[in-house]
């Protein structure tokens, strides 16, 4: 409990989770206004997941995952500025605007996507992986993936590959239940200890409360130390719940509205908060401080993002052989 | 010079590539088994288990390792068994390989050489014996390589070392054998330079890869018939070299189009319509196309033979279309 109340970690947790929700929760906004284009899925409910993990890696650390990727990004460092441009197709976007919200990129703090097939990025996780293992490098790789991923052949190949090969790769599984609107009871024989799965490559599997900041922190950092000093691969399945729907197109009718509830499903951030105001690590005014300032930079990212220009039509053509 | 065989002249730009620490080869069975095709035989003494590594027979995996490490700076070369592989590993090659620089606006590049296997004439049946240079030709983002000869394949594959982009560097099957001279000295063949293998002003063959052989035989039982053929070898499918085309024709002003690929949806289609889009009055007739039979290949030797492109086959078609 000790080394848990260090009172600037907690701080910080509370501000990244409470700054990727508001960053979505504004994204969401702007799809409504017809200003962010495409489709938009958002990390809102997930967020304990991205900022427990980030924070127990070390910079130089690859992370790679999937289309929901605003959360990812923001935790690895990715300002939000940047992001909330790309989003908005701009010119001063992650990627000049070409990539938009499932293709997030951003090299110098080794976000390496944003990748919108469902289960693609696993085999790229591998080579990342590889590179460090063939360069003798410490650095490790975190492949987020979803519940829908883990029926895609690229996953089933990846980890027979990473434990074969012994790749420092930590697969980081977010169920959140649905893939789209199919639940894993329905798409997923044990769909909900998808970890034992990890087993079947010789993969130890560990399943957390993806829920839970603190939880999922401690988990992280105790096997990043352990594919640090023994090698990996390593596999982490996060329990957690998808506030919203699929993307911004779904309705979800395939659930009931009080599903979260019923589940018991507890909100990261507000859980957070009771943990800090019951242990007096911080108290109401602090917390409204750090508050005010995430929605200061969310609102900074809107204004930026807005008062961007678009990309010159020649960027049509640069940064590809065409 | 030197005469070597194709299969010679990949395995001496695969060691050449490897003198760079950031190159390493994997794929299915390359290393102890010494690769199907036995390109890589004796590289695992060489240069070792961490530079030559077998993989599982999982293409997926084996192409997207290759993309990741090449995000991760390395330079990857990774080989396919075969092009009818590459299938399973579709999505990596062109949803990934062909999309990450672009998406990423230029953060990321992926330098990645997928070596493989392509062509029929083995009696290898339906499922071991396509030739899909042309659908991986039709991706922006990717470049294809189609040699014909111990030279070409050399001084493309060092070219394509040098690339930032990934490469699909097509092999045929049947030519590991063929024979041919290399220079000593060092030199490169830029992507988009096509070679005109056989010079001619009465018509115009284009080809490349197994075909670039096919044609030169049927420009040789032209020349019986006092016609001289020119021979285009494209050796890269993307880009390919219009220009070079285009110039033949406007001196032949008759032309024929050769590749081993099914006829629909072959690459030879837009070869046919840009000439005629960009030299139609040149033309003393129809852009002719000569390709593969529009059926799965038959196991049966003289079957499967009956649906590839022969000379007999590209003299034909001369007749027809030209009346020479």
């Amino acid at each position: 409990m000790e080394s848990t109340l260090d009172k600037q970690r907690l701080a910080e947790f509370y501000r990244q989770m409470l700054l990727i929700r508001r960053f979505e929760e504004a994204c969401g906004r702007l799809y409504m206004q017809g200003k962010i284009r495409g489709f938009l899925h958002l990390y809102i409910g997930e967020e304990a997941i991205a900022v427990g993990t980030m924070a127990a890696l070390r910079p130089d650390d690859y992370v790679i995952g999937h289309y929901r990727d605003h959360g990812h990004a923001i935790a690895k460092g990715m300002d939000p500025k940047i992001a909330m441009a790309e989003l908005c197709g701009k010119a001063t976007g992650s990627s000049g605007g070409k990539g938009g919200s499932m293709h997030l990129f951003d090299a110098k703090k080794n976000f390496m996507g944003g990748h919108a097939i469902v289960g693609g990025q696993m085999p790229i996780a591998a080579g990342l992986a590889l590179a460090s293992k063939y360069r003798n490098e410490d650095r490790i790789t975190v492949c987020f993936f979803g519940d829908g991923a883990v029926n895609q052949g690229e996953f089933h190949e990846t980890l027979n590959l990473a434990s074969v090969w012994k790749l420092p790769i930590l697969f980081l599984l977010e169920n959140n239940l649905y893939g789209m609107g199919t639940h894993v009871d329905r798409s997923r024989a044990g769909g909900r200890h998808i970890y034992e799965a990890a087993s079947a490559y010789d993969i130890p599997g560990i399943q957390i409360d993806g829920m839970d900041v603190l939880g999922v922190n401690e988990c992280v950092s105790e096997t990043v130390k352990s594919i640090r000093k023994d090698g990996g691969p390593r596999f982490i399945e996060a329990m957690c719940y998808r506030y919203r729907g699929h993307s911004m197109a779904d309705p979800t009718m395939y659930r009931e509205r009080d599903e979260a509830e019923e589940l018991g499903i507890k909100d990261p951030i507000e859980s957070l908060k009771n943990f800090m105001l019951q242990f007096e690590v911080m108290d109401e005014g602090e917390l409204a401080g750090i508050a005010s300032k995430v929605d200061e930079a969310v609102t900074e990212a809107v204004e930026f993002a807005e008062e961007s220009p678009s990309p010159d039509m020649d960027a049509m053509y640069t940064n590809v052989y065409a | 010079m030197t005469e070597m065989i194709l299969r010679e002249a990949v395995a001496k730009a695969l060691r050449e590539a490897l003198e760079d620490d950031r190159v390493f080869i994997m794929g299915e069975d390359i290393g102890a088994y010494g690769g199907a095709y036995a390109v890589t035989r004796g590289f695992l003494d060489e240069f070792g288990p961490e530079r030559i590594m077998d993989t599982p027979i999982s293409e997926s995996v084996i192409v997207g390792a290759g993309v990741g490490s090449a995000l991760a700076g390395l330079r990857p070369i990774v080989e396919l068994m075969t092009i009818n592989f590459s299938l399973v590993a579709i999505d990596q090659i062109v949803n990934h390989a062909a999309k990450l620089r672009y998406m990423s606006d230029g953060q990321f590049t992926v330098p990645l050489i997928i070596r493989t296997v392509t062509g029929g004439g083995g009696q290898l049946a339906a499922t071991h014996s396509q030739s899909f240079e042309n659908w991986y030709a039709s991706v922006p983002g990717l470049k294809v390589a189609v040699p014909a000869t111990p030279y070409d394949a050399l001084g493309l594959f060092r070219a394509a070392m040098k690339d930032e982009n990934p490469i699909m560097f097509a092999e045929h099957s049947l030519l590991y054998g063929t024979r041919g001279d290399v220079p000593d000295d060092w030199y490169e063949i830029p992507f988009g330079k096509a070679d005109i293998k056989r010079e001619g002003d009465d018509v115009t063959i284009v080809a490349y890869s197994r075909m670039t052989h096919v044609a030169l035989q049927a420009a040789s039982m032209l020349e019986e018939k006092g016609k001289q053929a020119e021979v285009v070898d494209l050796r890269t499918l993307r880009p390919w070299d219009k220009d070079a085309v285009l110039r033949s024709v406007q001196k032949t002003n008759r032309v024929v189009v050769v590749e081993e690929t099914w006829r629909t949806g072959g690459f030879s289609g837009e070869i046919a319509s840009t000439i005629q889009e960009e030299a139609f009055d040149d033309l003393d007739g129809p852009v002719a196309r000569v390709g593969g039979v529009d059926v799965p290949a038959p196991y049966n030797g003289t079957l499967e033979a009956a649906t590839i492109p022969t000379a007999e086959r590209v003299i034909k078609s001369l007749e027809d279309n030209y009346g020479i």
